[in-house]
C-alpha cells in the first residue's frame, strides 16, 4: 500500500548559502492565473461595494432595519476596510528577510515536494486556485507565504482570524502579506457576511491571487484534524456552481512539524489554564523559543482538485438558472452534502500527505506504555524494537512515514528523542515519559509546594503534549482501531455483530477522527482490508479471526483508541450523575474538569489524558448530535437537557458493557 | 469621434442592389423531371398570379442541383487548386471565382491541418447501397390513382433521409446510408396533401414532412425503430405565392416555398418578408414554422413567430386553422403555438399568411472593432436596452475575428501570409488593441435612409463608449456575404480531417460572458480527455440581442487524424457542451429545434407536466403516429 509520494528538498539549504537581502530583494516574477483581470487592493474594494450583491443586501438591510442606505452603505465600507488586505511586495520582502534569519535559527530544514510546487504553479495559470493547508500553528500562513514567494508563485491572501488584530503592528503587517481578517462569530450578521463572501467570491472570480484559508477553522491545538468547517469553502466554490468561473483548483497543503513552537501551550489550553492573549509584547516574549532546535517541517503540496470533476454528477448547477446569481440564498441540501463531503475528502487529503517523523511512533509507544503502570520504565532497545515493528505496520497501511534508510534503528529512536529532550527522561538505556521532572517546576522551588491537582495538571501537560504528537498518525491507524475494537467488544465473531459494534464506534466517535460521514461501509471495508493483507485477520464466510500474530496488531490497534473510549465514558458518567438541570454549554467543561480530576487522583481512571477539553467537547458533540442530550433554550442561556438513560446505555456500550444491539445502531 | 471610415461607400443603394443579385443569381431554372416521376400538375383554386412564379429554385430531382454529400449548389465548393490556393468555384456568390490566399495558412495554422494529408468524400452515390423500398402496395395503389407525382428511387430517397448535423453529412460521404425513407411524395398544394395525409391514415404509412432539408437537430432521421413504410412528404412543389394583401400588408403562401424564392418574388413586387435564416436559399417556409426559426434581422422584422398571421396544417385529424386573420386574439392559448415548433410530429403546414414590408430604401453594412469580448458583449447589453438594435449586429469573438480574415479574398497580387495581414491590419488601425483580445462586432442597417443615418450614428456613439472603434463597411459587408459560403467551408474541412459543427442557444444577458467562457473551456478540456491530437477550434458569437437576453452560436471543429472513431467523439464532445450550456443557464435551443439530437434533454427543460401537455396534444392529433418522426417528445 505504499503510496507514491514525491522526494522534498530542503529549501533553507540555499538560505544558508547564500545572501538573505540578495533572495528578499531578488527580482519576483510570478506567473499569474491567465485570465487575471489585474487590479489593486483598493479597487478591488470598490468593486466589491458596487457589486449587485452588496448593493442587493445594502437595500433589504436598509429596509429590513429601517436605516438610511448611506449608513447602511457606509457600515458596508467599513466593514470592508476592517477586512481588507493590502498585499505589498514590500512587506513581502520584509518578511522574506526575517523569517529566513528566524526560520534558520529554529529550524534544521523546511522541506517541500517541489514537484507540489510544479503542479501548483500550472494549476495558478489554469484557474483561480484555493489553497488548503492544514494548521497547526501560527507559523502556517507566513510559512507558506514564505513558501510561495521563494518559488516565485504567486502570492496567496489568506483569510485570518480577528485575533491577530489585537496586536496592532503585527497585524498591519500581516496586512501587507496578504492577510485579511474575519471576525470569529458575525451569526446573523447579513451585511457582514455579504461583504465578506463578496470579498473572497471578487477576488476568486478575478484570479486576483489564490485564496488561502483554513478548513480546520482554527490550529488543531491536538494535532488531530478537525471537523472542517463550511462557511469558506461554501464561498469559494459558489462562483463555480453558477457558472461565474469555468473551474477552481483546489490543492490541499500538509505542513507537519518535527517539533511544534505552540506544543506546552496548546496543551496548557486543552487543560484550562488560560491562553495567554495574543498580543505583541506575548510574541517577543516567545523570543526563547528562538534558542531551541524544533527539527525540521515538511510541506507537501498535494494534487490539485478540480472542483468541476468534483461536482461532476453530483450538482446540478441548473438550479441556479432561475433566479438572479447575486441574491443571496441558503444553498440546497445536495449542495450542501457536497460542500460537506467536498471539505472531509480534502481534509483527509492533508492527512495523507502528512509527513511523519519517527518520533510519531515513538510517542505512540511510550504512551501505551505509560498507560499500562504508572509511567513505566522501557529499555531503549525494547522501545526500538517496537518502534520497527510500528514502523512496518505503519508503512503496510499507507502512512507517509519518513524514516532514514541506512541508519540503525537505535539511533533513530535516540536522536528522536533528543530533539525531544523536554518530554522524555533517558537514564541508563531506559526511557520514560519526562513526568517527574515537570513536578519538580522552577528552580528553588521544591516539589512539595504543588497540590495533588496541581500535580496531576503539570504531568498532563507532558502527556498530552506527547499525545498530540501520537495523535499526527492517529489518521493512519483509526480505522483499523474501530475494526480492532469493534471484534473485541463484540458479543461475538459474527460479521453482522462485528459490524454493528463498528458501526456504533464509527458513529460515536464522528466527532473526534475525520471520518467521510455515509462512508460506514468503505471505511469498515478498508479497515478489513489492512487487518486481512497484514495477516492480523482472517475473514470466512460469516465470522471474524484473530490470527495468532495478529494478536499484537489487534491489540495494539485497540489501545490506540482506549483512551478515546475512556474519555467518552467519563464524560457520559458525569452527566448522568452530576449533570443539573441549569447546567449550561459554558459550564460544561470546568464540571467536567473538575469530576475528571477528582477520579483521576481517586485512581479510579488510566487515562490522563481524558482531560484534554477537545476530547471533553467532542464528546458532548456527539451526545448533541446523538439526541442524547439537548440543548433547551433557557430564559438567559441555553441549558443542557441530559436523556439520562440514553446517555447511560451509550456509557454502557462504550464500555463493551452493553452488545450493540441492531436497535441501538439503527437509532444512531 | 473617429468615425471618418464610414461615410467612406458613397453608393449606398448599391449595397442592397448587390444583396438582392446574390439571391438572383441562385435561380437557375431547373431541368425538366425525371421519367421516373409520374407528372400530375395540381389544379390549384385560382390561377398563377404571376409570370415569375414559375422560375423555381428546387427541383423535384434536388440531385441535379444540389450535391448529395455536402452543403449546396453542386458548382460551389472550397477547394485548393494546384497552386495550393484555396478558391471558391461556380459562379452564384459574390466570392465565387476568388482566390483566398489565407485560408491554408489558417487552416495550417488554427488546425494542423496539412495540404498532404487529404480525406475525399465517396464520389458518387452508390445506389445499390441504398435499401430497397419497404412498400405498402396498397398505399402505392391509391395514391397511384390519385397522380401525385411520386419516387422510389435510392437517389430520390436518400436525398430526403438526412439534413445537415455533422454525423450525416460524415456518414454520406463515407458512402454509408442508414435508414431512408421508402418513398418520396411530392404533393403540390393543399388538397394534395390532404388527400396523402388520408391516404397514410388509411394504410398506416409513416409520413415525414420534408421542407429544404437544411435541418441540423436530426430531424429529418428515419427511426430506426420504424418498421412501417415510411414516406417523405417533400413540400418543395407547394411553392407559390397565393396573394399578396396590400391593404394589411400580408401574403398568402404555400409552405414549400424556400426563403430566397419567397424573397425574390416579393421583391418583385415590392415587398419583403424581412424573414433571413443563414439557410434562407434552401430552407422552406413550412420548416420554418416547423422548427420556430430565426432570422437574421429579427430585430426589424421579428422572428417566425411575429411574422406568422396564419396557418393552415393539415393533420391525421382533419383541417387546423383559425377562422379570422386578427392581429392578435384573446382566444384561450394561441393555437398556432402548437404547431410552430412541432418539427412535423403533428401534421403538415401547407399555407401560411405572412406579414410583408415595404423593401426598405436603404440598406448600410458597419461593423465596430472592440478591445475584448467583454467590452463588446457591454455594448450590445447597452443598445439590445435601449432598444434600438440594428436589422442585425452580431458580435465575434477573437477567433471568429481571425477565421473571418483568413476568408479575405485577393485583392492585390502580392502575396501576404494570413499572419502579415493580420498584423498590418492591427498597426495601421487599431493602436493599442491586443490582436489576441479584440473582437468585432458586425452590423447592417436599414430602412429610409435618414433614420438609417440616425440610428447608425445612435449606435456607434454607444459603441464609443464601450471602447468601440468603426472599422468600415467593408469589415462588415463581408461578415455578411459570408453568411451563405460559410457553410460550404465545412466541406473543405472534412476533405482535410477537420469535422466541426456549429450550435447555438439562448441566454439572460447576466449570464452571455459566463457562458461564452464555460462551453468554450467546456469543449477545449472534453476534446483533450477524449484523445483529440490537435487544439480544437472553440469559438463563439452573440448573434441576436433581446430585451431580456440574447442568441449564442458556438463553432467547434477539430483536426480528426489519429481518431479511430471521430464522430463519436465530436458528438461527445457536442454532448458534454450542450450539458454546459444547460448548466449555464442556457436554453436547449433559441432556433435549430429539438429533432431526435436534443430530445434527452426535453423533459427537464419544460418539466413533466409540460412533457404531459405536449403529449397529450400529439397523441389527440396524431394517435397513430403517423406523423412518426419521433422528434421532439
Ligand atoms: C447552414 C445553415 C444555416 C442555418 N441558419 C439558420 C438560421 O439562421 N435560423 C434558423 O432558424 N435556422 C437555421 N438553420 C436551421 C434550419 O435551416 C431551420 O431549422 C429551417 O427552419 C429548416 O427548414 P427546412 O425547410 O429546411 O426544414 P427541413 O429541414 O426539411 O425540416 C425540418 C423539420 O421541420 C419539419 N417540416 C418541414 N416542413 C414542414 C411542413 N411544411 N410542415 C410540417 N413540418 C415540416 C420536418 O419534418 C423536420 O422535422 C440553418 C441550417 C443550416 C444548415
Amino acid at each position: 500500500m505504499l503510496k507514491k509520494r514525491d522526494d522534498f528538498e530542503d529549501m533553507l539549504e540555499e538560505r544558508r548559502n547564500s545572501s538573505d537581502l540578495r533572495y528578499a530583494l531578488r527580482c519576483y516574477t510570478p506567473l499569474l492565473y491567465r485570465g487575471v483581470t489585474p487590479c489593486t487592493s483598493s479597487s478591488l474594494k470598490s468593486m466589491v461595494l458596487q457589486s449587485d450583491h452588496i448593493h442587493y443586501v445594502i437595500n433589504q438591510v436598509s429596509k429590513e432595519m429601517g436605516r438610511d442606505t448611506d449608513d447602511v452603505q457606509e457600515e458596508a465600507s467599513a466593514i470592508l476596510e476592517e477586512m481588507a488586505q493590502h498585499l505589498q511586495l514590500s512587506t513581502v520582502r520584509f518578511f522574506a528577510f526575517t523569517l529566513s534569519k528566524i526560520f534558520k535559527t529554529l529550524f534544521k530544514s523546511i522541506c517541500v515536494n517541489e514537484e507540489g510546487i510544479q503542479r501548483l504553479q500550472q494549476a495558478i495559470q489554469e484557474h483561480p486556485v484555493v489553497l488548503l493547508p492544514s494548521h497547526r500553528s501560527y507559523m502556517d500562513f507566513l510559512l507558506m507565504s514564505y513558501i510561495l514567494y521563494t518559488y516565485d508563485l504567486a502570492l496567496p491572501v489568506i483569510a485570518a482570524g480577528m485575533d491577530f488584530m489585537g496586536m496592532k503592528i503585527v497585524g498591519e503587517m500581516l496586512r501587507m502579506s496578504g492577510a485579511f481578517f474575519i471576525r470569529r462569530s458575525f451569526g446573523g450578521d447579513k451585511l457582514y457576511w455579504a461583504v465578506f463572501s463578496e470579498y473572497v467570491k471578487t477576488m476568486l472570480r478575478n484570479g486576483f491571487a489564490p485564496i488561502e484559508f483554513f478548513l480546520e477553522g482554527t490550529r488543531s491545538r491536538t494535532s488531530k484534524s478537525l471537523t472542517p468547517k463550511l462557511g469558506l469553502l461554501n464561498i469559494v466554490l459558489d462562483p463555480f456552481f453558477k457558472g461565474e468561473v469555468f473551474d477552481i483548483n483546489v490543492v490541499p497543503v500538509s505542513i507537519s512539524y518535527e517539533r511544534i513552537l505552540e506544543e506546552a501551550l496548546y496543551a496548557r489550553e486543552l487543560l484550562g489554564v488560560p491562553k495567554p492573549k495574543e498580543s505583541t509584547s506575548a510574541l517577543f516574549k516567545a523570543r526563547k523559543v528562538l534558542s531551541e532546535d524544533y527539527g525540521s517541517i515538511h510541506v507537501y503540496f498535494g494534487q490539485p482538485v478540480s472542483v468541476r470533476s468534483l461536482a461532476h454528477g453530483r450538482v446540478n448547477r441548473c438550479q441556479f438558472n432561475l433566479r438572479p446569481r447575486h441574491i443571496p440564498k441558503r444553498p440546497r441540501e445536495d449542495i450542501h452534502n457536497f460542500v460537506n463531503d467536498s471539505a472531509y475528502r480534502l481534509v483527509r487529503a492533508q492527512e495523507e500527505n502528512m509527513a511523519l517523523k519517527p518520533w510519531v511512533l515513538l510517542a505512540t509507544l511510550l504512551l501505551q506504555n505509560q498507560a499500562v503502570g504508572q509511567n513505566q520504565v522501557m529499555a531503549l532497545d525494547e522501545l526500538s524494537e517496537q518502534a520497527v515493528w510500528l514502523r512496518d505496520l505503519s508503512w503496510q497501511y499507507g502512512a507517509f512515514l519518513l524514516w532514514p534508510d541506512n541508519t540503525p534503528p537505535s539511533e533513530v529512536v535516540f536522536s528522536s528523542l533528543s530533539l525531544h529532550h523536554g518530554l522524555v527522561r533517558i537514564s541508563e538505556g531506559r526511557v520514560q515519559l519526562a513526568l517527574e521532572q515537570e513536578r519538580r517546576a522552577g528552580p528553588g522551588e521544591p516539589s512539595c509546594n504543588l497540590t495533588p491537582e496541581e500535580g496531576l495538571l503539570s504531568e498532563a501537560v507532558i502527556i498530552l503534549s506527547c499525545a498530540s504528537y501520537r495523535n499526527q498518525g492517529l489518521h493512519i491507524f483509526v480505522r483499523p482501531a474501530l475494526l480492532a475494537s469493534a471484534i473485541l467488544t463484540a458479543s461475538s465473531n459474527k460479521k453482522q455483530e462485528v459490524f454493528n459494534s463498528f458501526s456504533f464506534l464509527r458513529n460515536m466517535f464522528s466527532n473526534e477522527f475525520i471520518l467521510c460521514p455515509g462512508a460506514t461501509v468503505q471505511d469498515f471495508e478498508e479497515a478489513c482490508y489492512l487487518l486481512v493483507k497484514t495477516g492480523a485477520l482472517q475473514v470466512t464466510q460469516q465470522e471474524f479471526l484473530v490470527t495468532e500474530r495478529g494478536h499484537r496488531t489487534v491489540a495494539f490497534l485497540a489501545s490506540m483508541l482506549d483512551p478515546f473510549l475512556q474519555g467518552y465514558q467519563v464524560v457520559c458518567r458525569f452527566l448522568c450523575e452530576e449533570a443539573t438541570e441549569t447546567l449550561t454549554e459554558k459550564q460544561f467543561i470546568p464540571a467536567v474538569r473538575k469530576f475528571i480530576i477528582k477520579h483521576l487522583l481517586a485512581g479510579r481512571l488510566r487515562y490522563t489524558e481524558v482531560l484534554s477539553s477537545d476530547l471533553q467537547k467532542n464528546t458532548l458533540a456527539a451526545l448533541l448530535r446523538l439526541g442524547a442530550v439537548r440543548k433547551i433554550k433557557g430564559a438567559e442561556q441555553e441549558a443542557l437537557k441530559v436523556n439520562k438513560v440514553m446517555v447511560n446505555s451509550l456509557e454502557d456500550t462504550l464500555g463493551g458493557k452493553l452488545p450493540t444491539q441492531e436497535t441501538v445502531v439503527a437509532r444512531l | 469621434m473617429a468615425f471618418s471610415s464610414i461615410g467612406g461607400s458613397p453608393d449606398r443603394q448599391r449595397v442592397a442592389q448587390e444583396r438582392l443579385k446574390i439571391i438572383a443569381r441562385h435561380l437557375q431554372r431547373p431541368g425538366d423531371g425525371d421519367s421516373a416521376i409520374v407528372a400530375a400538375e395540381c389544379k390549384a383554386q385560382g390561377s398563377k398570379s404571376d409570370a415569375s412564379s414559375e422560375r423555381r429554385t428546387v427541383p423535384r430531382r434536388r440531385q441535379e442541383i444540389m450535391k448529395w454529400n455536402g452543403w449546396g449548389y453542386s458548382d460551389s465548393r472550397f477547394l485548393f487548386n494546384k497552386k495550393g490556393q484555396a478558391e471558391f468555384t461556380g459562379k452564384r456568390y459574390r466570392l465565387s471565382g476568388m482566390i483566398i490566399p489565407a485560408l491554408k495558412d489558417w487552416m495550417e495554422s488554427t488546425f494542423g491541418a496539412s495540404m498532404q494529408h487529404k480525406t475525399s468524400a465517396t464520389p458518387v452515390l452508390n445506389t445499390s447501397a441504398v435499401q430497397p423500398p419497404n412498400l405498402n402496395d396498397a398505399f402505392v395503389e391509391e395514391l397511384k390513382s390519385t397522380g401525385i407525382p411520386f419516387s422510389c428511387d435510392a437517389e430520390d430517397r436518400t436525398f430526403r433521409s438526412h439534413g445537415h448535423c455533422l454525423h450525416e453529412i460524415f456518414a454520406l460521404r463515407e458512402g454509408k446510408f442508414g435508414r431512408v425513407p421508402d418513398m418520396v411524395v411530392w404533393p403540390s398544394c393543399h388538397n394534395d396533401v390532404v388527400k396523402i395525409v388520408e391516404l397514410a391514415c388509411k394504410h398506416n404509412v409513416c409520413l415525414i414532412p420534408y421542407g429544404g432539408g437544411t435541418s441540423v437537430s436530426s430531424a429529418l432521421e428515419c427511426p430506426r425503430e420504424e418498421t412501417r413504410s415510411i414516406i417523405s412528404l417533400d413540400t418543395s412543389q407547394m411553392n407559390r405565392i397565393l396573394w399578396i394583401d396590400e391593404k394589411n400588408l400580408t401574403a398568402h403562401v404555400e409552405a414549400g416555398i424556400v426563403g430566397q424564392d419567397l424573397e425574390r418574388l416579393l421583391n418583385e413586387s415590392g415587398y419583403c418578408t424581412g424573414h433571413e435564416p443563414d439557410s434562407m436559399e434552401f430552407s422552406s417556409l413550412g420548416g420554418w414554422v416547423a422548427t420556430r426559426a430565426s432570422g437574421m434581422k429579427k430585430n426589424i422584422y421579428g422572428n417566425i413567430e411575429d411574422l406568422i398571421i396564419h396557418i393552415k396544417m393539415v393533420t391525421p385529424q382533419g383541417v387546423i386553422e383559425k377562422s379570422c386573420q386578427g392581429p392578435r386574439m384573446s382566444t384561450g392559448p394561441d393555437i398556432y403555438h402548437f404547431i410552430m415548433g412541432s418539427e412535423g410530429t403533428l401534421g403538415v403546414v401547407t399555407e401560411v399568411t405572412m406579414k410583408i414590408r415595404p423593401m426598405p430604401e436603404y440598406q448600410k453594412y458597419g461593423s465596430v472593432v472592440f478591445p475584448n469580448f467583454e467590452q463588446g458583449v457591454a455594448c450590445l447589453r447597452e443598445v439590445a436596452k435601449q432598444r434600438c438594435a440594428p436589422a442585425s449586429i452580431r458580435l465575434m469573438d477573437n477567433e471568429q475575428f481571425k477565421f473571418g480574415h483568413a476568408l479575405k479574398p485577393q485583392v492585390s497580387s502580392i502575396f501576404t501570409s494570413f499572419l502579415d495581414g493580420l498584423k498590418k491590419f492591427y498597426i495601421t488601425k487599431f493602436k493599442g488593441f491586443d490582436p489576441n483580445r479584440l473582437c468585432v462586432a458586425t452590423l447592417l442597417f436599414e430602412g429610409d435612409r435618414e433614420k438609417v443615418l440616425q440610428h447608425e450614428k445612435q449606435v456607434y456613439d454607444i459603441a464609443a463608449k464601450f471602447g468601440g472603434l468603426a472599422a468600415g463597411e467593408d469589415n462588415g459587408q463581408r461578415g455578411y456575404m459570408l453568411t451563405f459560403v460559410i457553410a460550404y467551408l465545412r466541406d473543405l474541412g472534412m476533405d482535410y480531417y477537420v469535422i466541426g459543427e456549429s450550435f447555438e442557444t439562448s441566454v439572460p444577458w447576466d449570464r452571455v460572458l459566463d457562458i461564452c467562457r464555460n462551453v468554450k473551456a467546456r469543449i477545449v478540456r472534453e476534446c483533450k480527455e477524449k484523445g483529440v491530437q490537435f487544439p480544437p477550434l472553440s469559438t463563439c458569437r452573440v448573434t441576436q440581442t433581446y430585451d431580456a437576453g440574447a442568441c449564442v452560436y458556438f463553432y467547434f471543429a477539430f483536426n480528426y487524424r489519429g481518431l479511430s472513431n471521430p464522430i463519436h467523439v465530436y458528438e461527445q464532445v457536442e454532448h458534454a457542451a450542450r450539458e454546459e450550456i444547460l448548466a449555464n443557464g442556457g436554453s436547449l435551443s433559441h432556433h435549430h429545434g429539438v429533432g431526435k439530437l436534443r430530445k434527452e434533454w426535453m423533459r427537464e427543460t419544460v418539466s413533466s407536466v409540460g412533457m404531459g401537455m405536449l403529449k397529450s396534444v400529439k397523441d389527440y392529433v396524431d394517435p397513430h403516429n403517423i406523423f412518426g418522426n419521433r422528434n421532439l417528445l
